[in-house]
């Protein structure tokens, strides 16, 4: 690995804040696609991360949806997992404990069917000591019932972003869905309703055929869409949100490189995920904070707040 | 098992014939152990429409010269790009992926390879033979193209040959090769098999297209032998992290990049309960 301390001796300031929680750098990892961290810990140090947000976790077991699951897109990749998991009581247990060997900042992924479910999970998590905080999935395209139903309409947004908030005291960050007509009206409801953070874009609801056979790639026939042929629509949602919320914004969607990570920051994201980019690169998130700290030093920008919203425009 | 990424350099690209390639490829860093079985996701550069690593078994490793091959074959832009590798290129991947087969010792144990399936039991024959195995090696095709270096499996035991337009060794699919039904009929609830010669072998390990694993997981378990069979299905990550490859085992949905991509056929589920009769490559 790294030297670590001579390292980070030459690097820029690249902590950030969101809410309550300090990242020594804005690279965090989107949740489905960094496992619990443990998938990761051969080919990176993990605690270099400005923070990783786990694998979603909702009340019950969940065993997902059928395979096939995934499709290969131009650029990209269409998935429908439909939030796999072993339950909240399971999460506890087994891995939490494998979690609290990490540094960095551990974010769960919170997801249900009903608010009451999304209530017990946040609830749970909060008497974990070691979860920083929540990000509220209220976005994932690939569950019958749940899941985006409740980040695509203001009212549902706000009404379980508001029942767990009354009983999650550290920072609360709301996932949002680019399935909607207005992402800022959403991003403002959950805003109101006590979110800390919003984080955006989950996936693009999209769909792949297999014109030999007739027939759906996927077995749910639709399925979300991820990696770089998403991250144009992701820039253009985080500016606009960025400029209508007060709360710090988090980007993600697409970003491969430091490049893409900048991008997000100038359009006025206060930190970022990687996520399907892990994937084809299981080293890529060192590489972009790296990437960050070498364009900070070119431009002569000492601070992320420098550049975050310094879009110049006209 | 640590996994690692690291960059390879070909040093050599066979082609085989049109659609298949062996390539040889030599780690820049000391090869770790390798399990028969286990697999690498290659970073393939230079095809727009290949965005994730592909999945290929580990065909052979020469500790002695830190080299790998792979058995490729071409089916997509991806694996085409793949094939058009130069010596001297380098090929970025993660390794050793997955959890490779249980290796016995001192037994008779059969292989049986379908297509480009017979890619890990070259390293698996090879392993085996060493460990004291009488080790049989039965190939299917559809044609005489899809047998694949044959010859070089004879370095580790008796290999035998199927083919269903019969272009070479016995005409028809791997599980009706006289080598596991003897010269009886095949019957198609295999109820013959008990009987038959399958039944010789302390152990079967199969790598081929989905029905003929089924099939051969049909035959063990009728004969009572156990069966490890390789999957290949679709992957993004290969390390667990996206979820996207599961099969449905007796414990649930597992991921086959971890928890495989060899299992015990009884460990899936369904798997020993199909009552195919038979089985073809193009499925």
């Amino acid at each position: 690995m790294i030297n670590n301390q001579k390292k980070n001796a030459t690097m820029a300031d690249l902590s950030v804040k969101i809410h309550n929680l300090h990242l020594a750098n804005p690279v965090m990892t989107a949740s489905g696609t960094f496992g619990y961290g443990r998938e990761f810990d051969d080919f990176i140090n993990v605690d270099q991360l400005g923070g990783i947000i786990v694998k979603a976790t909702t009340s019950k077991h969940r065993e997902g949806n059928s395979y096939p699951r995934m499709a290969e897109t131009p650029m990209g990749m269409l998935n429908a997992v439909g939030l796999q998991n072993k339950g909240i009581s399971y999460f506890v247990n087994e891995i939490y404990p494998k979690l609290t060997g990490y540094t960095t900042n551990v974010i769960a992924n919170v997801s249900d069917s009903t608010v009451e479910g999304y209530v017990q999970v946040a609830e749970e998590m909060n008497k974990l000591d070691k979860i920083a905080g929540i990000e509220l999935n209220i976005s994932c395209p690939n569950v019958k019932e749940g899941g985006m139903a409740f980040g695509t309409s203001c009212p549902s947004a706000m009404a379980v972003t508001k029942a767990v908030r009354e009983v999650y005291d550290k920072t609360l960050i709301v996932k949002l869905s680019p399935n909607v007509t207005n992402i800022v009206e959403i991003a403002l409801a959950v805003e109101e309703a006590g979110a800390d953070s919003v984080s955006l874009i989950n996936t693009l609801l999209g769909m792949a055929i297999d014109a030999e056979k007739r027939k759906p790639v996927l077995s749910t026939i639709t399925g979300g869409l991820s990696g770089p042929a998403v991250k144009p629509i992701a820039l253009r949602m985080v500016w606009q949100v960025a400029k209508a919320v007060k709360i710090p914004v988090i980007g993600l969607g697409g970003i491969s490189n430091a490049t893409d990570a900048i991008e997000f920051i100038l359009a006025g994201a206060s930190a970022i995920q990687v996520g399907t980019a892990n994937f084809v690169d299981p080293a890529v998130t060192i590489k972009i904070i790296k990437g960050i700290d070498d364009y900070m030093q070119r431009h002569n920008i000492s601070t992320i707040e420098e550049l975050r919203g310094a879009l110049v425009i006209g | 098992m640590k996994k690692y990424i690291a960059d390879f350099q070909v040093l050599d690209n066979i082609k085989l014939n049109a659609k298949h390639h062996v390539l040889e490829l030599k780690c820049t860093q000391p090869l770790p152990d390798i399990v028969p079985g286990q697999f690498v996701e290659v970073k393939i550069d230079g095809s727009e429409t290949t965005y994730l690593r592909r999945p290929f078994s580990i065909h052979r490793v020469n500790y002695h010269n830190n080299t790998m091959h792979l058995l490729v074959k071409v089916v997509g832009d991806g694996t085409r790009t793949l094939s058009e590798v130069n010596k001297g290129n380098l090929v970025n991947m993660l390794f050793p992926l997955g959890k490779g087969f249980n290796l016995t010792e001192g037994k008779k144990v059969l292989l049986i390879g379908g297509g480009c399936g017979v890619a890990p039991l070259y390293f698996l024959a090879e392993q085996l033979h060493q460990k004291g195995n009488k080790v049989t090696i039965l190939i299917g095709g559809r044609t005489s193209d899809d047998i694949l270096m044959a010859d070089d499996y004879k370095a580790f035991g008796e290999v035998f040959i199927a083919t269903e337009d019969g272009s070479l060794g016995e005409k028809g699919m791997v599980t009706g090769h006289s080598i596991i039904k003897g010269q009886q009929e095949l019957q198609s609830d295999y109820s013959g098999y008990p009987d038959s010669l399958v039944a010789q072998f302390d152990m079967i390990y199969c790598c081929g297209p989905d029905g003929m694993m089924r099939a051969v997981a049909h035959i063990a378990q009728q004969a009572g032998i156990p069966c490890e069979v390789s999957l290949e299905n679709t992957m993004a990550c290969g390390i667990g992290a996206c979820l996207c490859c599961v099969v449905e085992s007796v414990k649930g949905n597992v991921c086959v990049c971890t928890e495989g991509p060899v299992f015990n056929s009884q460990e899936l589920k369904g798997w020993t309960t199909e009552t195919e009769t038979g089985c073809s490559l193009d499925q």
